[in-house]
């Protein structure tokens, strides 16, 4: 605990201790980036499922543009059917699939197909929320104007939507650095096995602390940006 | 763009005898904003550009049906500014949208322009609706673009070219006077400004009728006459037809030439504004227009009335003018006719929108059947007569 506490610590501990080992410094910069490249990945392709199925969920919605009852509310439980699984449970139930996209259910690549089958729903949630955050009078005046349901998508639902969508991804990302630490106890990759097999089962202790520091320093900057990015889209409204 | 000097004796505003009229056969181009002349009269096509038959909207929700719309039947002339007043929950907004099919009508139609509403498919209302310009009391203008490009968007929608939408979008903001806003966000407009960004979107793909729903509710009252003044200007230039609902009388006063009252779901009364402000047939309408117009004699002055005068039969009137006959001295013509006495208690003008609009509580002292024929007078020069209290003797109070 006293070495979260004090930072000095820390970067004391980092310094001497990478010193004399730079194989290990190696592993963690591996380490890090494939748990980037496994979140940034699972990201993007979550918002491509995820986007989709948020824009169907709203305009199928009562009253809306595309409105269609039976549809909307069997994607409706589809996504709370898939959200209810644990992630640990998602991540064994999906090997066959994973096996057949990607021919193999271990490393990093492997682990996208979990990870990003379980953000997908989250994600479609998190969009339906910020799409029905906009004023139903913009798609009035769109409809009024003769729009049609693929150019209120276009014009007026995804751009209106944006900081709010943009402040949602990074909410992902974050969520998906931890569930990427999950899915590398079994053999994703990434930090979560780095903390996992060196930090926990060979009792390198230093691993561990390095791997949280890394972590936070990682989730800290995602907002970060998350919250600059979606910024810089509202001021430019301003 | 081609004018042609015709003769007709027909038109709604060419009065008994043949005046030549200009009639419009341009093709719509950029240049449709030059000014069309003021009592133009299209001639040779049908003058009712919407009618609405027989309405009916009932919305399903549990547990009751609500009856939003009852056998509604109007029809909005080519050319006209046409207001609907009514309460909140009267049923107005769910009328205006069942004009552009926003909410589909349970029952009836809808004819604009000669086209059933509800024959067309999605395809063929999305095109119709592009020529049914439309402005909201939020404005409802896209944050995610700036005044340029929303009024750009319906010109998107119509897939009209960028180069001939660039210049469209330049001038209409030229017209709504915010050219110099172009590259501004809407959120950094004023409420006024906002609306005029709305107009000139609605306007951007030439409609054929512009639909106000409560635009001027959000404003302040200067801003509000300013955005009037704005719809009338385009009316008068564009001879753009105008279908906007209000709760506010002022709104109808100013800008209407006619009227329609709706109540409870129904149409109460229909028609020109003037004769409504003059002769309201309806206690809804009566109560509008005493909302705006002070007609009620204050309570010390009728006191007075009634205190002064001891020995003379007295009749207390309200007298209403409208237009030429506010600019004659029929009063005075009556006192010199009729050997009696008239006592001002209360007046005011106003304007019903550009026809002055007066009306004058009168005193009326002297034997009763010269107040009667004194009144007789009146009404015979085209005066409105209202008599607020019969003739008593002061005396026996």
């Amino acid at each position: 605990m006293h070495i979260i506490m004090g930072s000095i610590d820390i970067s004391l501990l980092v310094t001497s201790w990478l010193g004399d080992n730079n194989g290990m410094f190696q592993a963690v910069l591996q380490a890090s980036w494939e748990t980037i490249y496994m979140v940034a990945i699972s990201t993007a392709l979550s918002y491509l499922i995820g986007l989709p199925l948020a824009v169907v969920l709203v305009i199928t919605g009562e009253g809306h543009i595309l409105e269609n009852q039976p549809l909307n509310r069997t994607l409706g439980s589809l996504v709370n059917a898939t959200r209810s699984l644990p992630f640990i449970i998602l991540l064994i139930l999906a090997i066959p699939l994973t096996r057949w996209i990607v021919g193999t259910s271990i490393g990093t690549v492997a682990s996208i197909v979990p990870l990003s089958l379980a953000a997908a729903p989250f994600v479609a949630r998190l969009v339906e929320a910020s799409l029905k955050e906009i004023d139903w009078g913009l798609i009035e005046a769109a409809l009024s104007m003769g729009a049609s349901s693929r150019q209120i998508i276009r014009k007026v639902l995804i751009p209106e939507a944006l900081p709010s969508i943009v402040l949602g991804v990074s909410i992902t990302a974050i969520n998906l650095v931890g569930y990427s630490a999950m899915a590398g106890i079994l053999g994703g990759g990434g930090l979560g096995t780095l903390a996992y097999y060196h930090g926990y089962m060979r009792y390198q202790t230093e691993v561990m602390w390095i791997t949280v520091v890394v972590l936070i320093i990682l989730v800290q900057g995602i907002q970060v940006l998350g919250n600059k990015i979606s910024a810089r889209v509202l001021n430019k409204r301003r | 763009m081609i004018f042609l000097i015709e003769s007709t004796a027909q038109g709604k505003s060419s009065g008994s005898t043949p005046v030549p009229i200009l009639h419009y056969r341009g093709n719509v181009s950029s240049k449709e904003l030059t000014p069309i002349p003021e009592k133009c009269i299209f001639f040779g096509e049908a003058r009712i550009l919407i009618e609405i038959r027989d309405l009916t909207k009932v919305f399903n929700s549990t547990p009751d049906q609500i009856v939003a719309l009852k056998d509604i039947s109007l029809s909005v002339d080519k050319g006209e500014i046409f207001g609907i007043i009514g309460l909140s929950g009267a049923g107005k907004s769910t009328l205006i949208r069942c004009i552009n099919h926003l909410e589909k009508p349970t029952s009836g139609a809808v004819i604009i322009d000669g086209q059933n509403m509800a024959s067309l498919n999605q395809q063929e209302l999305r095109l119709a609706r592009q020529k049914i310009g439309m402005i909201f009391q939020q404005f409802n203008l896209l944050s995610s673009r700036n005044v340029f490009d929303n009024v750009m968007f319906p010109l998107e929608i119509a897939g009209i070219p960028r180069p001939q939408a660039r210049k469209k979008v330049e001038e209409l903001l030229d017209w709504v006077g915010l050219s110099d806003k172009a590259r501004v966000y809407p959120e950094q407009l004023s409420g006024g400004q906002k609306q005029r960004v709305g107009i000139a979107r609605a306007l951007a793909n030439e409609p054929k009728v512009l639909l106000s729903d409560e635009a001027t509710s959000a404003l302040d009252p200067q801003t509000t006459r300013s955005i009037l003044r704005l719809l009338k200007d385009i009316n008068r230039k564009l001879g753009l037809t105008i279908v906007l609902i209000t709760h506010d009388m002022n709104v109808i006063k100013e800008a209407c030439d006619r009227v329609a009252v709706i109540d409870n779901s129904t149409i109460v009364e229909v028609g020109d504004v003037l004769s409504i402000f003059s002769n309201p047939g309806t206690n809804i309408s009566r109560s509008f227009i005493n909302a705006i117009i002070t007609k009620e004699v204050p309570e010390e002055i009728l006191h007075r009335a009634l205190s002064t005068n001891i020995e003379q039969v007295s009749s207390l009137i309200r007298v209403s003018f409208i237009g030429p006959s506010a600019g004659e001295p029929v009063i005075s013509n009556m006192l010199q006719k009729y050997a009696i006495k008239a006592n001002i208690l209360y007046g005011n003008i106003d304007r019903v929108k550009d026809t002055p609009f007066g009306n004058l509580t009168l005193e009326l002292m002297g034997a009763l059947p010269l107040i009667n024929a004194a009144m007789d007078f009146l009404r015979e020069n085209g005066l409105e007569i209202e008599v607020l209290q019969d003739a008593y003797y002061h005396g026996e109070h």
